[in-house]
């Protein structure tokens, strides 16, 4: 550590870092814009300027950027010095010039860093007299809201945009005082990240355009702690609400897992809360019904006995023990296809033997050698993809470092880096977004993937099984060697190829290059489903057709995305009675006789595990009509009167799971007696919300499932991680407030960040190689080999039912490379369940004999997949 | 070799402007530098270490000791190669006109200066990034270096010594952040022309993250004749300490406006009385930029001081490219202080507040002014905004340049910034 003098005042420092991190480590008030702790210095807006003398004797001193200026040891700087004051009022004022001041109908207003720099500075009378410049808006598509004539010309979008996301379509233009920050055109940003420019932003020129449609202040709405649900990541974000509707999502720091950045489907797939279709009401044999009618009927069909229960992989982990535990363990089944849980089980099995280490999304980025084998990660695990794009500067910067240039100086390091890139290998069937940075690709069908994956593990260790005509492998070598030689070797895999070859293939290779081992999983509580078991799906239907059951419970679940289509129909035709508890109407819950109205992630509250085996929890933020009801309270016996009993009991029972009590307080947690405001404070208060309804003011509800109130009133203490329901402390009313929970700036979140992990294994464990190695593909005459492709929109159910993203969703085709067919040309695909038609797009990357269909979004589900098939032109 | 010459940069030039082809060129004792630093197995350390003897000071406005720059550049087996050699010759300093006379002239002298000093940093790639307006020198330095190639001086294996050097003439596409040596290098890599953060320094990371020294035109064309004629020779140039000759420039309403090799040193009476003739019948002096847009202007008392790098510093000013801007009598001060700040704001590459921000306002200021629109505290803020442009207080030099005219205006002529407040009109209109 530095001892670095704040005015005269010793200060300890990470020497590594700049001043200015330093000091807002320490909670010193130095107004700043285009830093960030996730991008470094640049020295742009010269907001952060210091006085910094040559020893004690120096008392003349000189104005430098704390940004770009390192935190030594024995560093003087004063903040307080009455020329370095006038020189930032100075900036601030010079920023201020062209800004519109129109901070009423800005949605930034509020949560705004530039008027929080501003106040901080005391910037508060204008001397500029001429015109403002002003700039053409563009239409970004529906995610982002551009309003240019409110820039301040930081930098930070574009920094952010291209530098770390990699994206190229947003770009500065022009000089002097009208930079513009845009696309060459109009049209939707490309960058599938886009949406965290409204966080990155400072100010109002990128604003959440979602939020625009219902738009609260910050400090009228209210916030909980919560967990994202549109993929397995397990992203932490924030909902804020607002009468009775979902406002927005915000990112929830989470040093660990996502920290500053979450991808556009987990921001904004949010609204499938709001929509109009959203069961609100019991429906009883189509009509609607109370609670207590429909609580009857549930009751009745239970005490009839001969009741089965189909699980979730995205209801939580208490709706899924409160079904289970109604139904009873023998009757209760896995919500997912007998080869999904499988393969998913196979990867916990993995994952809990070891010795190797499922990393963390940040455990990820400092990687320094990556081989991702078999998955499309920024269509399938978005936010980890963003990760393996930093990991690829990881080995580039070890040669920075030996040129002495601080790794937090971000033009430098970028300056000396060039296109240099480390090692990442992707070996997918078809071409990935991540492609642009990697090494080298291999694009091939899921039994050649499997081999080159064992070929890699027998080229690292020859204990592992070697491959047969192993010479068809290209880039074993290379990728051995890459591997071997790193020093945080990564290999990243998953069930998307629906080949336990590719996952069994990732684990030999990770245990030979002692390396860390990702996989993805299917949806947000995939992981959590599978551990908690249940009958396999399959058995569910069979019971059903062959009569053993006469109710059927489906929680959560549209049994249509999970088998095909005439087998769901005959089971669903063949049960007497089925009972579905759902959010929004499907398929399955066409079909049901009761319909039970269940609350969404933002009316409930529950547990999730990621993919990484990080068990995580969700708290409600609305409270909607009471008969909209977390699954788990429809589900529950009566003696469990709170969350905190579902927990109590699944703990006893299934001991598997007994740590997740720990991913989050009690519900009796309190600091100093008061629980944790979900809403921020505002000036107004909170009596005029309902006046225009009854001016008696009602009471706020009561939550006794977690220590957070709904209410503005409680501690103004900061909460433990898993319950910071918003980031706002005195003067940082923005987003940037993340810095004051932080104990290091950029670091963990104080008192830790939530965490716990399910799959810890010693690394002294050791499995044995797998050794089932498949045979190479054969492409065959006149069929394909159909796998599976997935898109970031329109793969993921529930994000898909939002109209933002439903916008951006990719139309189902199908991929392929072949002269046969012609782009957008429409073909019939015909396997063993069907004819689905889809417009064909030519992948001039992906080899001879396979084809990728779209999932998710079209009749043909990835369970069907991998299946041969054969493509002819439609008729 | 006559060892009386006293101009060697221009003394091969002919009076019609023509170019000095590399027949010429070579009978006038061309390309003799580059023979000897490679057939007498001088190694690339001596040939630097002749330069930094020489005190040869860059040409383009900051003065570095040359030969001292050229020994930041990485030597040995393990560095990062190729090495690069940038010959600045993005002229757009406002009056300043001296590197295109040396480059439509006397292409072969740069050609030349730039393998010696290529050789010494052991650089395996040139580039000459120059102005996009300069077309008759970009026609001419493309002939050049057709010509240098077709004898094979430039390419693999020159004079047979195992030294080459490929060498390219990169046009700019024209802003005058281009001639700040980082900003060139971004523009050359095909980038937004900002300035890089220094450090790192381009002689460790430099063009594409590789080893590179940016050299002045003028500097390099120095080189040859230090290399021919030796050190001490050159040293022996200059009046002052600052060795070698320098080109200066006077242009404005003076008699004979135009360009002089003269000896490093020389007194700004000298160069404005004897050589530009003093000023016109019927102007008189007022003041003047002693080396380009961006130096402090000097008044009268001042005349007698030395045209070096250090003298100006007396005055408040610099030396600058040497290339002066007189202005007198008739002539506007607030409304030649707007043109300039007009020009510096327009130029802004627009990265750093106080410069985007600041300059635009003074622009304004300066423009209300002289249409007659100042009000009281319009010099104030004129004032507050120059110490904003402070070196160190913004990300490059444009600023504290920009500052430079606009603080020493504010000085020297304040009394008709204040009358065309008082008097809501330019006195001069």
């Amino acid at each position: 550590m530095a001892i670095v003098y704040v005015d005269h005042k010793p200060c300890e420092m990470n020497p590594e870092e700049n001043l200015l991190h330093g000091c807002l480590s320490h909670g010193f008030k130095l107004p700043y814009f285009c830093w960030h702790p996730a991008l470094g210095s640049v020295g742009a807006c010269r907001q952060c300027a210091v006085k910094q003398f040559r020893d004690e004797n120096d008392s003349h001193g000189k104005i430098v950027m704390s940004c770009m200026t390192p935190a030594a040891d024995g560093t003087r700087i004063s903040i307080a010095d009455p020329e370095v004051v006038a020189f930032r009022a100075g900036i601030i004022e010079g920023l201020m010039l062209n800004h519109p001041h129109d901070c009423p109908v800005c949605d930034e207003g509020g949560e705004c860093h530039l008027q929080d720099m501003t106040v901080m500075t005391g910037h508060d009378y204008r001397r500029y007299e001429f015109e403002k410049r002003t700039f053409r808006n563009q239409n970004l598509g529906p995610l982002v809201n551009h309003e240019m004539n409110r820039c301040i010309q930081c930098y930070r979008c574009v920094r952010y945009y291209r530098d770390y996301a990699g994206g190229n379509d947003l770009n500065a233009f022009a000089l002097r005082d009208r930079v513009f920050f845009g696309r060459a055109e109009d049209g939707v940003l490309e960058n599938e990240f886009s949406g965290n420019l409204v966080e990155i932003c400072p100010t109002g020129v990128f604003t959440d355009k979602t939020l625009k449609q219902h738009y609260a202040r910050k400090w009228d709405q209210q916030f909980a702690p919560s967990v994202c649900v549109h993929c397995a990541l397990g992203c932490n974000t924030d909902a804020g609400e607002r009468y009775g509707t979902l406002r927005r999502m915000v990112n929830r720091y989470n040093h660990e897992v996502n920290g500053y950045f979450l991808c556009d489907r987990g921001r904004f797939g949010y609204e499938f809360v709001n929509d109009e279709r959203r069961f609100r009401q019991p429906l009883l044999k189509g009509h609607t019904a109370s609670a207590a009618s429909a609580r009857h009927y549930l009751d009745e069909k239970i005490a009839q006995g001969r009741v089965i229960g189909i699980g979730s992989p995205r209801a939580s982990l208490e709706a899924n023990f409160s079904l289970r535990t109604l139904v009873g363990p023998d009757h209760f089944y896995s919500g997912m296809a007998d080869h999904e849980v499988k393969l998913i089980r196979l990867m916990i099995e993995i994952l809990r033997r070891g010795p190797m280490r499922t990393p963390t999304l940040r455990e990820i980025e400092e990687s320094d050698a990556v081989f991702i084998l078999g998955e499309d990660l920024t269509n399938i695990a978005p936010r980890m993809a963003l990760s393996v794009r930093q990991s690829v500067r990881q080995q580039p910067m070890e040669a920075v470092e030996k040129l002495k240039i601080p790794l937090w100086l971000d033009f430098g390091v970028r300056d000396a880096m060039q296109d240099a890139k480390g090692p990442l290998y992707i070996a997918t069937p078809h071409g990935t977004r991540l492609d642009d940075v990697a090494t080298a690709t291999f694009h091939a069908a899921p039994d050649d993937l499997a081999r080159l994956g064992f070929a890699v593990a027998h080229a690292l260790d020859s204990n592992a099984p070697a491959v047969p005509q192993a010479e068809e492998c290209p880039l074993t070598n290379e990728i051995a060697g890459a591997l071997k030689a790193a020093k945080k070797p990564l290999v990243i895999c998953g069930p998307s190829c629906s080949s336990e070859a590719v996952i069994q293939a990732a684990a030999n290779v990770a245990m030979a290059a002692h390396a860390a081992l990702s996989f993805t999983a299917p949806e947000c509580n995939s992981v959590g489903a599978a551990l908690m078991g249940g009958n396999p799906l399959s058995a569910a239907f069979r019971a059903v057709r062959d009569g053993y059951a006469d109710t059927v419970i489906i929680l959560e679940n549209d049994l249509y995305r999970r088998a095909p289509h005439a087998e769901v129909d005959s089971v669903l035709k063949a049960a007497p009675h089925v009972i579905a508890l759902d959010h929004l109407p499907n398929p399955t819950t066409e079909k049901a006789e009761l319909l039970l109205p269940a609350g969404t992630f933002a009316e409930s509250d529950g547990t999730f595990i990621s993919s990484e085996g990080r068990a995580q929890r969700f708290f409600q933020v609305c409270t909607p009509e009471k008969e909209v009801l977390a699954s788990w309270r429809w589900l529950k016996p009566n003696h469990w009167q709170n969350l905190d009993d579902v927990l109590r009991a699944m703990a006893d029972e299934l001991p598997q799971l007994a740590a997740i009590s720990d991913a989050a307080p009690s519900s009796k947690f309190r600091i100093a007696g008061a629980k944790i405001p979900r809403s921020p404070h505002r000036e107004s208060g909170r009596t005029a919300a309902l006046v225009h309804i009854n001016i008696s003011e009602p009471k706020p509800p009561e939550d006794p499932d977690s220590a957070l109130s709904f209410s503005m009133e409680g501690t103004p203490d900061q909460p433990p991680a898993a319950l910071i329901p918003f980031f706002w402390s005195p003067s940082w009313n923005s987003i940037q407030s993340v810095n004051t929970y932080q104990k290091e700036v950029g670091g963990p979140l104080r008192g830790g960040d939530a965490c716990v992990r399910l799959f810890e294994p010693s690394p002294r464990n050791g499995q044995a190689y797998f050794s089932a190695i498949p045979a190479s593909f054969q492409p065959r005459e006149s069929e394909w080999l159909l796998v599976p492709m997935y898109h970031i929109f329109g793969s993921e159910e529930l994000s898909l039912q939002a109209p933002a993203i439903r916008e951006l969703a990719v139309i189902p085709h199908v991929a392929i490379n072949s002269d046969e067919f012609a782009e957008g040309m429409e073909v019939e695909v015909t396997l063993s369940d069907g004819t689905f038609r889809f417009p064909v797009r030519i992948h001039r990357e992906m080899p001879a004999g396979i084809a990728a269909v779209s999932v998710g979004s079209s009749p043909l589900l990835a369970v069907q997949l991998p299946g041969w098939g054969k493509i002819a032109r439609a008729k | 070799m006559k060892s009386n010459c006293d101009k060697p940069l221009t003394e091969r030039m002919r009076a019609d402007g023509s170019v000095v082809d590399l027949q010429a060129y070579e009978r006038a004792g061309g390309y003799q530098a580059i023979r000897k630093v490679l057939r007498s197995g001088m190694t690339p350390m001596a040939v630097a270490e002749e330069v930094k003897q020489s005190n040869l000071r860059g040409r383009g406005g900051a003065g570095f000791q040359t030969g001292v720059k050229w020994s930041f550049v990485p030597r040995g087996k393990d560095v990062p190669n190729p090495t690069y050699l940038v010959v600045n010759g993005d002229e757009m300093e406002p009056g300043t006109f001296k590197d295109r006379v040396l480059m439509e002239r006397d292409p072969h002298q740069l050609i030349e200066g730039a393998m010696v000093a290529g050789f010494a940093i052991e650089a395996d790639i040139a580039y000459i990034f120059l102005r996009g307006e300069y077309t008759l020198a970009g026609e001419r330095l493309a002939r050049a270096i057709a010509e240098a190639y077709e004898r094979h001086y430039l390419g693999k294996n020159i004079f047979g010594s195992g030294y080459s050097l490929e060498l390219y003439l990169h046009l700019s596409g024209g802003r005058y952040i281009c001639g700040d040596e980082t900003g060139l290098l971004n523009a050359l890599e095909g980038k937004r022309a900002n300035p890089r953060s220094k450090p790192p320094f381009p002689p460790s990371v430099g063009l594409f993250g590789k080893p590179t020294v940016v050299n002045n035109v003028e500097t390099l064309c120095c080189v040859p004749h230090i290399i021919n004629r030796g050190a001490t020779w050159f040293q022996g140039l200059g009046r002052t300490k600052d060795g070698g000759t320098k080109l200066f420039g006077v242009s404005g309403k003076v008699k004979h406006p135009g360009l002089w090799e003269l000896p490093m040193g020389t007194t700004v009476r000298e160069i404005l009385e004897e050589h530009a003739g003093g000023m016109r019948d019927g102007v008189k002096f007022r003041g003047l930029l002693p080396g380009g847009a961006s130096t402090d202007f000097i008044v009268e008392e001042h005349l007698d001081l030395a045209m070096d790098f250090a003298s100006l510093g007396k005055a408040g000013s610099r030396m600058g490219t040497g290339t002066m801007i007189v202005l007198d009598d008739h002539t506007c001060p607030v409304g030649m202080t707007w043109n300039l700040t007009h020009f510096f704001a327009r130029e802004s590459c627009g990265f750093c507040t106080p410069c985007w921000s600041g300059l635009g306002w003074a622009d304004r200021i300066l423009k209300a002014m002289e249409e007659g629109r100042g009000k009281p505290g319009d010099l104030e803020k004129l004032e507050f905004q120059t110490k904003m442009w402070a070196p160190g207080h913004t990300f490059c030099a444009l600023a504290p340049g920009a500052a430079e005219p606009v603080q020493s205006a504010l000085k020297h002529f304040r009394e008709d910034f204040d009358r065309h407040i008082r008097e809501h009109r330019c006195p001069w209109s």
